[in-house]
Order: structure tokens, then C-alpha cells, then sequence
């Protein structure tokens, strides 16, 4: 029984994390656009949500009291418009300048939860956030299997709409302008435009899973997200394959499974004053897996995109030094 | 309000000009941003905490230079350290990037670099723990030198260390042949490397340069503030902030970049507080992006 009381939690850990990196396949996979700051969306998500759902808090501003499912939308909108001022400061831009300014995004929104106390409660974070079935959390297995029912549906709905939405016209374009710019921009398509729209949507979807996260778990601190995070949702897109829905969300939940199987190894294997020094040989080897895994299989599992160069490009992009490069 | 901002000003913008200097080198000869660069400094600190170490254990303890709160052995091992950078930086371009880059898509380069630099970063945590450390505990008195500032010797001996070596890459740029290689490498890298300029060569004095002065900034925060494993991570967000204020390719222009940002840093400390440091690099950055996002120096790309 515990087992699967354990196995739910996990499950739910893992499709929220999916749906993160869902919302990163469709910036990076689908469209081209890189974000290294997403833990700042994450983490606007799931303030938005406290805040507008926890009970009134002298202590700071707001506890509006509302509705989870208000929560979520609201959670959605305030990271989407964040991405889309993001996306429309820096994609007329060289793509560099995007992924300098998405990081510079998550350090603000670290400071702002770190410091902006009547917001926020700094580095406390929130707490009492509303739970779904907060009712069922005597029963620690029906409270996790409704959970993980809720955020399966909530990850379904999101799959299903993205598969969509990569199918239909829009995301056609999308495509074409990751492949070769100049041939969508002929066509008469606007390439900023479209991108700040997917740069948006993207921004929203990782905003609710935080949103999903902090009522999941009931409490939330600005430690939740930290560049660690980034890292880990980079990770699970790069072993799924970015491009494939389906990839972004078995890669999450494999790569979860990884990070959660190695933190309980460290933490019978190691002593307990080794143990922080055990977790940062954690990161290095999923960093080390990372750049093998850019090196060895760009396409990860179930990567669709094709990582032929193109020629229109390669003259600016490669100073390789071999023959070959240019 | 109080002038000392002015001296912490330009002590902080000489550590992210210094850095900035290797971001936009390498931003302009291999194109891309190395979000590994900060890391550069970190190891580079350590190297440097390491050698003194070694020093210490072989020829017994050694008393600082009269005013300054260090001795020989700090200044040797900083040049060992830098060497130690600069070998880093080459060894991680000969086993990662050199690679990704003939394969020819940029932005992968920079997503391999955001993973070197968290391997990096937690391989120094593992190594040396997470908990500051100092070269000295020394307390340097500062010296009045008149509008209300101070200044301990050690800044004042850094800020020429900075001038000296900002001055030596500039004619390094401008008056040897490889520094004009190099930016004709970053002009036009299809035709530099048709007038037969050896770009591998390029490529490499590009990162011993970078690393070399990454070890520096990271030792000055070092004698300075403190030694950590996030010390060149929080750097990170300045000297991109500085190198793209400078603008892109222009080793003055990261410099004065670099304290422009170091300034408005120490001028917010004091009237909005230390704790939103942090957001000022990035609100000079996204100012620069809507503006002027070619920077002061910068040149259009063709």
C-alpha cells in the first residue's frame, strides 16, 4: 500500500514536471526559441496562484481567498504575459540575447521572492495554500491517487492541445520558421510575431505547472526554484528528444526517476554530513549526461528535428576549426 | 549621499570588466555565449587558493608585502591559476565545443555551456564544499583619502592591476598581428579565413585569454569579498549585461560597460538597499536591448 501511495507522489512530481518541459518543447522543440530562465516562469506561476487563492494574511498583500481553478488561470495568464514581454524585448534579436534575458528573468524573480516580503513573505515563501482534496489528506493514499488524477487530466488536456496545435496551421508556421526563416518570412508570415505567441503560450503552460506544484504540495519558497530547476527540466527535454510531446514527457518521468533513484542511493550510500557534497556529484553527472547526450544523440529518444545545418546560416553560425565547418 | 560609492563602484566594475573582456571575445570570435564563463572564475579562485596553499606547505608561512594583506605567494599563484584557467577553458573547448560547433547550429554551444557550468560549479562544491572561504582573515584598515572616501591598499593595488592588464589586452588587440586576427576573425570569419589566418590558433588564444583574465576577476572577489562555488554564477548576469552595454566585440567597450554596471550597482546599494543589487544588471540589460541593442561600440551585424 505504501508503495503505491509512493508510486502516485512520484508519478505526480514527474507529470508536473512533463508538463514543464511541455511547455519548453513548444519554445525550444517546436519553435526554435531558447529559455534558460524557466524556473522564473515556474516560479510567477506559483505565486500568482498562492496568492490569489490563500486565505486574507495581514502579514502581506492579498490572500484573495478564490477559487483553486481561478488560481491556475490567473497563474496562466501573469506567466504568459511575462514571457511575451520577454519575447517581444529580445526576438527581433539575435537568439543569444534571448537566452541572456531569460536568465537574467529567473535572477529578478529569485530576488522579488527573496526580498519582496509583503508580496511574497520572502524567504519563508507561503504557506496553507489550498489543496484539492485537502479533505482526503487523512487518507495519505486516496489524497496522493486523487492527486495524480487531477494532474494527469490537467497533463492530457495539455498534451492533447499541444499535439493539436503542432499539427494545425499555427504550428506549421512555427515549423517552417525554425527550418529556414527567410522561406516562412517570403511567404508573407511575420516571424517576431509568431514567436513571441509561442514564447507566450510556452511561458503560460510552464506558469500553471508551478501553479499545479505549489496546491499540489502547499507550500512554496523561493528555493523551489532556483537554476537547478532549469537544468533539470533542460535535461528531461534533451534525453525525451525536443520536438516530440511524447518525448518531453517519458523523458521527464525517466529522467525523474533517475534523479530521485540517485538521491536515495547518496542518501544510504553517504554519511549524513557528506550528504550535500554527495548531492553536487548529483548535478555533475547529469550535467556530464547532458553534454554527452548533445554530443552522442542530439535527437534523445524520441527527437524529431532534424539537426541538419543550414546553409543560409552556417557562414555566420560555424568558426569551427576544422575544413569541414564552413 | 556618501562618495564611497564611487570606489566600490569601480572595484565591482573592474571585476565584471575583466570578465566581460572574455565573454565578448568569445562571443564575437566563436559566436556564442559561453554561460561557462563565470565558472571560469570560481576555478579560477580556487586554483589560485590551491597553489598558495601548495606554497604554504613548501616554504613555511610567509609574511604579506608590508600595506597589502598578501605576499609573493598570492602573486605566483595567481599566475599559475591563470595558466590553470586558460587550460580549462581549452580543454572544455577541445572536448565540447570545438566539437558542437562543427556541427554548426550556435545555440546548441550554449546550451552545452549552461550544462559545463552546472557540472562545473557543483564539481567545486563537491570538492571544496559550499562554505565561503578566504585567502587572508586579515583586516585591512582603510585610509581617509579625502570627500569622505576610503580606500583599503589592497583596492587601490587591484585597480592598477585592472588598468595594467585592460591596457595590455587593448595593444594586445590593436598592435599585434594575433590580436588583429582576431578581429578579423570576428568581422568576417569566412574571409579571415580565406586571407589564410590560422583560426584554430585564433580560437585557442581566444580561451587562454578569457580563462587568464577569468582567474584574475575571480581572485580579486576573492581578496576582496569571499571565495564560493556561486561566486562566478552570480557574476554571470553583469558581465553579459556588460559586455552587450559595451557592446558586442569591443574589449574597451565590456570594459567600460563593466563600470558603468559595477557603478550603478554601488550607487542602488545605497539608496534602494544591497539585497536588489542583483537587478540592476538586468535592468541596464533590458534598457540597452529596447534602445540600443547593438551597444555603445558595438557594431551591426552583417
Amino acid at each position: 500500500m505504501d508503495l503505491l501511495g509512493y508510486g502516485a507522489f512520484f508519478l505526480t512530481t514527474a507529470l508536473i514536471f512533463s508538463l514543464v518541459t511541455l511547455g519548453l518543447n513548444l519554445q525550444w522543440g517546436l519553435t526554435g526559441l531558447f529559455n534558460v530562465g524557466l524556473a522564473g516562469f515556474v516560479a510567477i506561476g506559483a505565486y500568482t496562484s498562492a496568492l490569489l487563492t490563500t486565505p486574507d494574511d495581514a502579514a502581506r498583500l492579498g490572500g484573495f481567498g478564490l477559487p483553486i481553478l481561478v488560481g491556475w488561470l490567473g497563474a496562466m495568464l501573469v506567466g504568459g504575459i511575462a514571457a511575451a514581454i520577454t519575447g517581444i524585448a529580445t526576438l527581433r534579436l539575435r537568439s543569444d540575447y534571448l537566452a541572456i534575458t531569460t536568465f537574467g528573468v529567473a535572477v529578478v524573480v529569485q530576488l522579488v521572492a527573496l526580498n519582496a516580503q509583503k508580496l511574497t513573505g520572502g524567504p519563508f515563501g507561503i504557506g496553507f495554500i489550498p489543496r484539492p482534496f485537502g479533505g482526503l489528506a487523512e487518507t495519505p493514499l486516496l489524497f496522493n491517487l486523487s492527486n495524480l488524477a487531477v494532474v494527469s487530466v490537467v497533463t492530457l488536456i495539455v498534451y492533447l492541445a499541444l499535439e493539436h496545435l503542432s499539427r494545425s496551421p499555427w504550428g506549421r508556421v512555427l515549423k517552417a520558421l525554425r527550418e529556414d526563416e527567410r522561406a516562412a518570412i517570403s511567404l508573407g508570415k511575420s516571424a517576431r510575431f509568431y514567436r513571441v505567441q509561442a514564447f507566450a503560450v510556452g511561458g503560460a503552460i510552464m506558469a500553471l505547472a508551478g501553479a499545479l506544484q505549489a496546491h499540489f504540495t502547499g507550500f512554496i519558497a523561493p528555493d523551489n526554484y532556483l537554476p537547478a530547476l532549469t537544468f533539470q527540466v533542460w535535461v528531461m527535454l534533451i534525453v525525451g528528444g525536443s520536438g516530440s510531446n511524447i518525448g518531453a514527457v517519458i523523458g521527464s518521468i525517466l529522467v525523474w526517476a533517475i534523479w530521485a533513484g540517485s538521491g536515495a542511493l547518496t542518501s544510504v550510500l553517504f554519511s549524513p554530513e557528506q550528504q550535500a557534497r554527495a548531492a553536487s556529484l548529483q548535478i555533475v553527472a547529469i550535467g556530464v549526461m547532458l553534454c554527452v547526450i548533445l554530443l552522442v544523440r542530439p535527437n534523445g529518444l524520441f527527437g524529431d528535428r532534424p539537426w541538419r545545418p543550414r546553409f543560409g546560416k552556417r557562414v555566420r553560425v560555424a568558426t569551427g576549426e576544422s575544413g569541414t565547418a564552413s | 549621499m556618501n562618495l564611497q560609492f564611487v570606489v566600490d563602484g569601480l572595484l565591482a566594475g573592474s571585476m565584471i570588466g575583466l570578465g566581460a573582456i572574455g565573454v565578448t571575445l568569445t562571443y564575437s570570435i566563436l559566436r556564442f555565449s559561453n554561460f561557462a564563463h563565470g565558472d571560469f572564475m570560481a576555478w579560477g579562485a580556487y586554483a589560485t587558493l590551491a597553489v598558495v596553499g601548495a606554497i604554504g606547505a613548501m616554504f613555511g608561512k610567509i609574511a604579506p608585502m608590508a600595506p597589502l594583506s598578501f605576499g609573493w605567494p598570492l602573486i605566483a599563484a595567481v599566475i599559475v591559476g591563470m595558466a590553470i584557467t586558460g587550460l580549462l577553458a581549452l580543454l572544455l573547448d577541445m572536448m565540447l565545443f570545438a566539437r558542437l560547433r562543427a556541427k554548426g547550429q550556435a545555440i546548441i554551444v550554449v546550451m552545452a555551456s549552461f550544462g559545463a557550468s552546472m557540472a562545473l560549479r557543483s564539481l567545486l562544491e563537491f570538492i571544496f564544499s559550499s562554505r565561503p572561504t578566504y585567502f587572508s582573515r586579515a583586516i585591512q584598515i582603510a585610509m581617509p583619502v579625502g570627500f569622505g572616501i576610503r580606500v583599503t591598499p589592497d583596492q587601490i593595488a587591484l585597480l592598477l592591476l585592472t588598468a595594467v592588464l585592460v591596457l595590455g589586452v587593448h595593444l594586445l588587440m590593436t598592435r599585434t598581428q594575433t590580436g588583429r586576427s582576431m578581429q578579423a576573425l570576428s568581422q568576417n570569419a569566412a574571409l579571415a579565413r580565406i586571407v589564410g589566418i590560422d583560426v584554430a590558433k585564433i580560437v585557442r588564444v581566444t580561451w587562454i585569454i578569457g580563462g587568464a583574465l577569468a582567474c584574475v576577476a575571480g581572485v580579486m572577489i576573492g581578496i576582496l569579498i569571499q571565495i564560493r562555488p556561486f561566486m562566478g554564477f552570480d557574476m554571470l548576469l553583469p558581465m553579459f549585461a556588460a559586455a552587450i552595454l559595451g557592446g558586442i566585440g569591443s574589449v574597451p567597450g565590456a570594459v567600460l560597460g563593466g563600470l558603468i554596471i559595477g557603478m550603478a550597482e554601488a550607487g542602488a546599494v545605497q539608496l534602494v538597499g544591497a539585497e536588489w543589487r542583483a537587478a540592476v544588471s538586468f535592468i541596464i540589460l533590458m534598457s540597452v536591448l529596447f534602445v540600443r541593442p547593438i551597444g555603445l561600440f558595438g557594431v551591426r551585424e552583417r
